[in-house]
């Protein structure tokens, strides 16, 4: 990417229109079978931004998300109509590789999902696949993406302990290593934080605002305080409608729509 | 103070309660009198016959002395092995189609309908078909027809307990895997199956318990052997068949060889039930 990491304190333009997109979405269209779950979206990810998309259960938050990694593919009888442009191009595009694209775009889940191997396989799995790394040269990738984590610390001395041994928000980390470790472009949390405690919810927030230095960022919750603490965007969703987009600030001190309003004081979701 | 007065039904719920108990233990003390009794029975009739020579000596001629069952224990191996070898790569794949690739397919359906209902068929029709499919064109009985005759009883086994398996493990898994980039094939050799791994070994060893102690897919496909063969594509000798043969017979000596060689399999097959079990929750305490 050509852009450089613009810092949020200057960012003080109303729209944020002219920064720079890592994702556009335009005109998105998604479908379960025949029920439309997505009507029309567009919006775009920022660079080295976190857009943080909000909205009660079931309006579409997560299926948005998973979308742009297009995760959806694993299921039969889900399709997206539309456009999302990440490097120039199409993504939704039949011809899209599906692995390149993943190994572009991560993703962290609701529920940490370690696979059932070692702290250090867990990690070398995805780069291994990539690359043709050296002993060493994989070590200190698996080192860097620890301490990006903010993991290494607490694992340094037991590499080879199984990665399920760990505690929830230990392996919540060891999944956000895994994913940084393969260089991606972006990363997407599905709701990361809410199989956790606060105290490791916390440290996952830290560790969000640190990466988004290098990486663009967008993160589906269902905790309103999370959205406003970690985002710098933010996109509330209704019934499948993009309700309002906007920066995060904004748009929890003055919402433009009423169902926003209603919507982050708490008077339905 | 006052008393406490028990709810209306609370004496019938309770005989009740007694009854259903008495009548559970009950059915377990009647299951496991049998097993015991047969353990028993194969014990007190078989130890006796139990010896070094039972491992080292060919099964004798009729009304003779001594003798072993060696060429029957290693026939057995070999035809177990080859049944085994041929028949879990075949079902281990079918089950990961079911589970992995064709999850949602009709084929799916269709072919667990079709394995369910090989995986109660006789096996003796299992021997008959092997028998009128193999023997009779190659005009001869043979291991490799009697192997094939046990690959056809292991496939529906490791089918089914392979889709279970792999059913078994957690989708976000998969979609974890997957969302790193990695090609499907990649995501079910490294994560699903490992993941799987305690039940795939578990189901692996139940087929081979199953197989290890038929008797009728053998008599119509390798029938049997009386000396020392490991040519798989003539008769050997296998421990089924000759304990068929040797039970029915007056002569002491085989009964007494017959018994040891029921005692033999039976165990075998219990400590592969208990290793299938010992390693099944295993999977559990992690």
């Amino acid at each position: 990417m050509t852009t450089t990491h613009s810092d949020p304190s200057t960012s003080v333009s109303v729209s944020g229109q002219g920064r720079p997109e890592t994702i556009s979405v335009k005109n998105l269209r998604f479908y379960y079978g025949d029920t439309l779950a997505l009507k029309t979206i567009s919006l775009p990810l920022y660079t080295n931004e976190v857009t943080a998309f909000i909205g009660p259960s079931g309006c579409g938050k997560s299926t948005l998300l998973r979308v742009l990694n297009r995760m959806y593919d694993l299921y039969p009888g889900q399709r997206a109509e539309g456009e999302v442009i990440f490097e120039g191009r199409n993504i939704l595009d039949k011809n899209e590789d599906l692995n390149l694209l993943r190994s572009r775009i991560g993703m962290v889940f609701q529920k940490p999902t370690p696979f059932p191997m070692t702290i250090y396989d867990n990690i070398a799995f995805g780069i291994r696949l990539y690359e043709n790394l050296s002993k060493s040269e994989l070590d200190e990738r698996i080192e860097t993406a620890l301490m990006k984590a903010a993991l290494w610390n607490e694992v340094k001395d037991k590499l080879n302990a199984n990665g399920l041994s760990l505690s929830g928000g230990q392996q919540q980390r060891l999944c956000i290593a895994r994913s940084v470790a393969i260089r991606p472009e972006v990363i997407l949390f599905d709701e990361p934080c809410s199989a956790l405690d606060p105290i490791s919810t916390a440290k996952i927030e830290e560790l969000i605002d640190e990466l988004k230095s290098d990486y663009t960022i967008a993160i589906v919750t269902h905790n309103m305080q999370q959205a406003a603490r970690v985002s710098e965007y933010t996109a509330f969703m209704y019934l499948g409608e993009l309700v309002e987009f906007g920066q995060t600030a904004k748009m929890f001190t003055s919402p433009q729509d009423q169902r926003t309003q209603d919507y982050i004081t708490g008077r339905f979701g | 103070m006052t008393t406490f007065t028990p709810p209306r039904f609370y004496n019938s719920r309770k005989r009740t309660n007694f009854i259903a108990m008495a009548a559970c233990y009950g059915a377990t003390l009647f299951g496991l009198t049998w097993l015991v009794l047969i353990l028993m029975t194969l014990v007190v009739n078989g130890l006796p016959g139990i010896s070094l020579a039972l491992f080292t000596e060919m099964t004798p001629p009729p009304n003779a002395q001594g003798g072993g069952l060696a060429n029957a224990i290693v026939g057995s191996l070999m035809l177990t092995v080859m049944g085994v070898g041929i028949g879990a790569p075949i079902g281990l794949l079918a089950g990961t189609y079911m589970a992995e690739y064709g999850r949602h397919s009709q084929l799916t359906s269709v072919i667990r309908f079709i394995n369910d209902i090989l995986l109660s068929a006789p096996s003796i029709i299992i021997g008959l078909f092997v028998y009128g499919a193999v023997v009779v064109p190659m005009g001869k009985f043979s291991g490799y027809a009697g192997a094939l005759a046990l690959a056809v009883i292991v496939i529906p086994v490791v089918v089914r307990t392979t889709e279970d398996m792999l059913l078994l493990v957690p989708n976000p898994l998969r979609e974890a895997a997957s969302a790193l980039g990695l090609p499907r094939s990649f995501v079910i050799r490294r994560v699903a199956y490992r993941a799987a791994r305690a039940g795939l070994l578990t189901g692996l060893l139940l087929a081979i318990a199953r197989v290890s102690g038929e008797t009728a897919p053998l008599l119509f496909t390798v029938l049997n052997n009386q000396f020392w063969n490991v040519d798989m594509a003539t008769s050997v000798a296998n421990l089924p068949v000759t304990i068929n043969n040797f039970i029915n017979n007056p002569d002491p000596n085989w009964k007494q060889l017959a018994w040891a060689g029921a005692l033999l399999i039976t165990f075998t097959v219990l400590s592969l039930n208990i290793i299938a079990r010992v390693v099944g929750s295993a999977r559990n305490e992690k």
